[in-house]
């Protein structure tokens, strides 16, 4: 009698990487074009000193302070939403302490320039998580942590789940993992503050930066 | 009161179906008897704690009610079941007979639609009030669009 090999029955899947790829085209939020929200007089005043003979030298100078004091005090809003927070709280606490690159929690989205979405944001929820990126002043990072924040992660097809917070919020940073671990979430912290380095001068966002996009 | 006596108690009852050798001790009611079986689980069989009700969709053949009471001194428990008819979303209330029944209760009519007739306050527990449809029904797809999230 001959005995067969098993034949691997693998079950086809719900989408083609294609179309799903298209469908994060279609839904991703991108950021204005215009940039962020910002100070059309001191935009103005940097833009005279720029033109004028050597200025360039003065405003590259105080770009550079300037980016570098905004990437130096990233605060991000305690806000946790699912299994994710709890990772994002190891992150914070003592163990690997990201008070040393000085990003502080703090539990007022208005004093804040950073949201971590920790976890899985639900139809429910979404109204919520765009009402506190509203309350933030400009120039706002997101961090989008976890596959739940990334694309829905496992509960994808779900009945009640956003696939992908980049529907609601424009994303800076993508960490994968579920959860992913204080060291991921770390290394998106340092490759979100490479990209606030490159913040440019009128508050428009960086040129695609290789690290990080 | 022990659990071969509750059994014994629950067989008198006529159009009570009981599973014979079931454990959990396991009824099939029809619907006119819903409120009364579980009086009688409460008053005489003593299973004070209303554990859990949900619902079962058989697709063509109508939703199933499954309630679960529970007698944490005499430690067994009743499991109710009633079948309501293909198409038909209404069934009786058990608030009446007991309070733990309530959100139990509306998260079943948020998940399933079934509408409890008697019930003091039936909305939606879980999803949000503007939802349209009831994503645990085997008719409704996972893909339906929720504007402007997905």
């Amino acid at each position: 009698m001959e005995i067969k090999p098993p034949v691997p029955q693998i079950p086809a899947s719900f989408w083609k990487s294609v179309k799903d790829l298209q469908e994060w085209e279609t839904h991703h939020k991108r950021r204005p074009e215009t940039g962020d929200k910002h100070s059309s007089l001191f935009e103005q005043v940097t833009e005279g000193i720029h033109s004028f003979p050597g200025g360039f030298a003065l405003t590259t100078v105080a770009d550079g302070f300037f980016n570098w004091a905004r990437k130096s005090s990233v605060w991000p809003v305690s806000f946790g939403l699912a299994c994710c927070a709890i990772e994002m709280m190891a992150t914070f606490a003592s163990r690997f302490d990201v008070e040393r690159l000085g990003m502080v929690p703090w539990a007022s989205p208005r004093h804040s320039d950073l949201m971590i979405v920790s976890g899985t944001v639900t139809i429910k929820m979404a109204p919520m998580l765009e009402r506190i990126y509203d309350q933030m002043p400009d120039p706002k990072w997101v961090v989008s942590m976890g596959s739940c924040a990334n694309s829905g992660g496992p509960f994808r097809h779900g009945y009640h789940v956003v696939k992908g917070v980049d529907r609601v919020v424009p994303v800076d940073v993508y960490v994968p993992g579920c959860p992913p671990p204080p060291e991921s979430l770390l290394n998106g912290l340092l490759l979100l503050q490479d990209q606030i380095s490159q913040f440019r001068r009128t508050g428009q966002r960086a040129e695609p930066n290789e690290k990080v996009d | 009161m022990t659990a071969e006596r509750a059994r014994e108690l629950l067989a008198t009852v006529g159009g009570v179906t009981v599973a014979p050798d079931a454990t959990p001790i396991k009824v099939h009611v029809l619907p006119e008897q819903w409120v009364d079986v579980a009086r009688l689980a409460k008053d005489t069989l003593g299973c004070a704690f209303f554990n859990f009700l949900t619902a079962i969709d058989w697709k063509a053949e109508g939703l199933e009610i499954v309630a679960w009471l529970d007698n944490l001194d005499a430690k067994f428990a009743v499991e109710m079941r009633m079948k309501i008819a293909p198409g038909e979303t209404a069934c009786p209330s058990l608030v009446p007979v007991y309070r733990g029944a309530d959100w139990m209760e509306r998260e079943c009519f948020d998940m399933f639609g079934v509408r409890f007739a008697g019930h003091p306050d039936l909305r939606r527990i879980l999803l949000a009030d503007d939802w349209e449809g009831h994503p645990l029904l085997k008719s409704y797809a996972v893909d339906t669009p929720h504007p402007p999230y997905r």
